[in-house]
């Protein structure tokens, strides 16, 4: 990936910053270091500004992430609907704890606040799509879609 | 000019004033953290709040503008119990080591502390986050179990010197000063001007240079101006025992009318040679090549004879004068007044011109 | 029995959000040809006397709010807040899912009072699906010209709760840390880029084009008078129709649950509703019948919010849920002020401390006078709010307290 280019794209948005980082993330699940800086001088902004801002958001990381990225909904319209028994199914399956990556790079384990899906309690999303509803019992079924 | 109630008082205040200002104007002491006159305001610190009648909140004194008809009260109980939870809070996470830090008895959360009777704090049962001090430069010891996140550094380091070495990165609890990666300041954009440490209100950044060496309350401060450039910035040599030990800001305009405080690596750290067993305390004069010491006037007679001598015997035009930087614009200007009107020659030059 | 009645949400489920000639087809865009008839000023004056308030929780009057943009601004803009972060809230999702053009339309209606050629969405980063839905609504409506000069761009947020605080949410925009800046000045008068910029909620900006069809007095006579017109409420936690709701403001909560939302599944009793979203008070039952309208919540000693009702049953652990909620104040605090950035912090170590068991009477003192002082010397409204959940519950469930405790609550 041209991580130049795809900042290019964003060089002319006003405050496209944010937005850079979100098309920097689309493709490789992560914002690499080079990238940060790199963007620093695409936006004329100080590197720590650009680090800093990598790091407000919950959303953007700057340590490298699987293919597909797990949220788990801890808020509380999921939580009391069983949040914690879907999150210690998806360690078990996955072999992992939260905020770690499974050692063949294919998924890493997040927790997250509300995802606006409180309609259908417990829910996770997986690259941003919403699987609402979940229990332990579906885990292996919804994982298997990630192929 | 509007008028408002504080403390019962009734004051005039310019339009256009917070309502710190108007309270300093009027001798109301209001303690602040995060407020520094020559920065932008954060606003952030709330150690400024105070209550304003039919206001449900309270107001940060360093950013709510003044209002006709306000009616406010700045050491009221809330106020006091509030600005008493906020240092607790900030006393939970700050390494009090105030017997062996650099910044005892110069410190304003230490002084706030005190005043508000700060003892130890209620919040620290969880403990803190302990972060380690390892930046290897030789200049600035970074201290963040001492931060209390007013981040008057990380203005001064965009604002003043404008090097943005430092940003806030992550957010919340986790939030810490840091430049990009979290990592050394020697790679990054950092100049070792110190001027985060002039601002720092307690004794997370401080001078590796004068570590040990003497606290605020043992030093004398002697107001001088810096000797590396011709700028001429007003600094304040930290003197204990006879010897230099540090250098302090004078951030004063009608003292430090140059730089506000301001300094470079070579002015805030350079002055160890002051000490130096190398450095030149007396003339010297070459005898059959061989240096000797002499006094003060023995060598300004020899220097002023020998001036002379040449003028009278190959004319003015045959002297030249080459002055330094490294003296201060007032010196330079005696040395051309010296060159022109005492050895008549315009032979004068300056090696900032090279 | 209370019923819907639906303003913001009455195409839903009526046109297909995908196509802009069902929008046209229901009258869409036709508000906003009348409004633009008319001046900028008498489009402000009509949406004031509508009494319509923002519907993001401030409940600020509308036509007030755009009337504080200085008429001489030579750039202004038109800010959407869609960043919907309060847990347990869907309603703008569920407005801009079903009707799209809706939002867009009541966004064009505001930058033709306010003189602004741009306006932007902030939509949040949890919704990237609608980020694309709104992408071509707006590329549909540019290529049709309903917008005229109006231009709409979108952005994404980050995963930043505090970015749905109007300041925080223009520094995001700015490309900038979502931190929130000191009022005054407002962003009326200096917003996004230091120009005078309007921030709406989505359901504020979703009632314009409806107000303007049918005029101010008739938007004033629904609901109650002082917060008129309706409110999309998202029903979640344990109830038996977990989903939108558009009622007018004067029905009650025991309505909205029982009635509407079907009451407490599986024959369990209610035991509290938090309503307004996780910084909402925690409401008992000697409350249910306040209606929901802005004032007389606020008189009961509670929020209206941002229309989150979620439902606690019997079996429900009020302490367990507050010690949840205080860790998402913890994680979303965005750590400017002190109050805020520490008092998060500690707030949850306190509640965890009661949740274990392991606490004393004197920890609930401590926490009590922490969350005070956050109320007031906070620097914007997530550090004011956070600690209503533990305030309230305090207030309302002390015996779930006091039965965790170590010894009694003197």
């Amino acid at each position: 990936m041209d991580i130049g280019a795809v900042l290019a794209k964003y060089r002319d948005k006003p405050g496209g910053l944010i937005e850079a980082y979100h098309a920097i993330q689309k493709e490789l699940n992560y914002i690499p270091r080079e990238a940060v800086l790199e963007a620093a001088r695409v936006f004329g902004v100080s590197e720590a500004q650009a680090y800093g801002v990598a790091t407000f958001y919950s959303y953007l990381s700057v340590e490298k992430r699987g293919k597909y990225i797990i949220r788990m909904c801890e808020s509380a319209p999921c939580h009391v609907a069983g949040a914690d028994e879907v999150l210690k199914a998806l360690e078990d399956t996955l072999g992992i704890k939260v905020g770690q990556t499974t050692p063949d790079g294919k998924f890493t384990l997040e927790l997250t606040e509300c995802v606006g899906q409180c309609q259908e309690t417990p829910v996770i999303t997986i690259n941003s799509v919403p699987y609402p509803n979940m229990s332990p019992d579906k885990i292996a079924s919804v994982l298997a879609q990630c192929t | 000019m509007i008028r408002l109630t504080i403390n019962g008082r009734e004051v005039e205040v310019p339009r256009g004033s917070t309502l710190l200002e108007a309270c300093q104007m009027h001798g109301i002491e209001i303690p602040t953290l995060c407020y520094d006159p020559d920065l932008r305001l954060a606003g952030s610190c709330r150690m400024c709040i105070v209550e304003c009648q039919n206001r449900p909140l309270y107001l940060a004194a360093c950013v709510a503008p003044a209002e006709e008809g306000m009616v406010i009260e700045t050491h009221s109980p809330g106020i006091i119990e509030a600005r008493k939870v906020i240092l607790e809070l900030l006393a939970a996470r700050h390494d009090f080591s105030c017997q062996t830090c650099d910044k005892n008895g110069d410190c304003k959360f230490q002084d706030y502390c005190y005043e508000y009777g700060i003892k130890e704090s209620r919040f620290q049962d969880g403990g803190r986050h302990i972060y380690t001090v390892d930046d290897p430069n030789p200049f600035l010891e970074r201290d963040y179990n001492k931060c209390i996140m007013c981040t008057r550094c990380v203005r001064a380091c965009e604002e003043i010197t404008v090097a943005r070495a430092i940003n806030v990165e992550h957010r919340g609890h986790h939030a810490k000063i840091a430049t990009a990666f979290d990592g050394y300041l020697e790679d990054s954009p950092c100049v070792f001007c110190g001027q985060c440490i002039m601002v720092c209100p307690t004794g997370a950044l401080t001078s590796k240079v004068s570590a040990g060496k003497g606290r605020a309350f043992e030093v004398d401060r002697v107001l001088t101006t810096c000797t590396y450039c011709g700028t001429g910035c007003t600094l304040e040599l930290n003197v204990k025992d006879d010897r230099v030990v540090g250098v302090s800001s004078n951030r004063d305009e009608n003292w430090s009318p140059v730089n506000k405080g301001a300094l470079c690596v070579k002015g805030r750290f350079g002055w160890d040679f002051i000490n130096s067993p190398d450095r030149l305390t007396t003339p010297l004069i070459k005898e059959n090549g061989e240096f000797r010491e002499a006094s003060w006037d023995e060598a300004l007679d020899l220097v002023a004879r020998r001036l002379q001598e040449v003028k009278d015997q190959y004319g003015p035009d045959s002297l030249a004068f080459f002055s330094s930087a490294r003296v201060t614009n007032e010196e330079n200007y005696l040395a051309q007044k010296f060159t022109r009107a005492v050895l008549g020659t315009n032979n004068v030059d300056h090696c900032a011109r090279l | 029995m209370a019923q819907e009645y639906r303003i913001v949400l009455a195409n839903a489920g009526k046109i297909d959000p995908a196509s802009l000639d069902d929008y046209l087809n229901a009258g869409g865009y036709k508000s906003l040809e009348k409004a633009r008839a008319m001046a900028p000023k008498e489009v402000i004056e009509l949406v004031r006397n509508s009494k319509l308030r923002g519907r993001g929780g401030a409940g600020f009057n509308a036509g007030m709010k755009w009337g504080f943009v200085p008429e001489s601004a030579p750039v202004t803009y038109v800010v959407c807040n869609l960043d919907e972060g309060e847990p347990g809230t869907y309603k703008d999702r569920t407005i801009v899912e079903n009707d799209p053009h809706l939002l867009l339309e009541g966004m064009a209606i505001c930058a033709h009072a306010i003189r602004s050629k741009q306006g932007y969405i902030y939509c949040r980063g949890e919704y990237p699906y609608v980020v694309e839905h709104l992408n071509r609504a707006i590329a549909q409506a540019k290529q049709r010209g309903v917008l005229g000069d109006f231009d709409i761009e979108v952005r994404m947020g980050g995963g930043a709760y505090v970015c749905g605080e109007e300041t925080a949410l223009i520094e995001s925009i700015e490309g900038h840390r979502g931190e929130p800046r000191f009022k005054p000045p407002f962003p009326g008068v200096a917003g996004l880029w230091g120009k005078p910029t309007v921030v709406n909620n989505v359901e504020t900006f979703a009632n314009l084009p409806a107000i303007i069809k049918n005029g101010a007095e008739w938007f004033a006579s629904i609901g109650s008078p002082s917060y008129p017109g309706t409110k999309v409420f998202t029903l979640t936690g344990d109830v038996v129709n977990r989903r939108a709701f558009e009622v007018p403001t004067n029905t009650t909560i025991r309505e909205l649950i029982f009635d509407l939302g079907g009451g407490i599944p599986n024959g369990k009793r209610f035991k509290a509703v938090q309503i307004g979203g996780t910084s909402g008070a925690f409401i008992p039952e000697h409350l249910l019948d306040t209606p929901l309208d802005f004032d007389s919540m606020r008189n009961a000693g509670v929020t209206l919010g941002t229309g989150a009702v979620f439902v606690m049953d019997e079996t429900r652990d009020i302490v367990d849920v507050v010690t949840r909620i205080a860790k998402f104040f913890e994680h979303e605090s965005c750590g400017k002020c002190n109050p805020c950035r520490e008092g998060t912090f500690r707030s949850y170590e306190l509640m965890k401390k009661i949740n274990a068991g392991q606490a004393t009477p004197d920890d609930v003192q401590k926490l009590t006078t922490l969350s005070k002082v956050m109320t007031k010397a906070c620097l914007c409204g997530l550090g004011q709010a956070a600690p209503t959940p533990i305030l309230t519950t305090l207030e309302h469930f002390r015996d779930d307290y006091q039965r965790r405790l170590l010894a009694a609550i003197s």
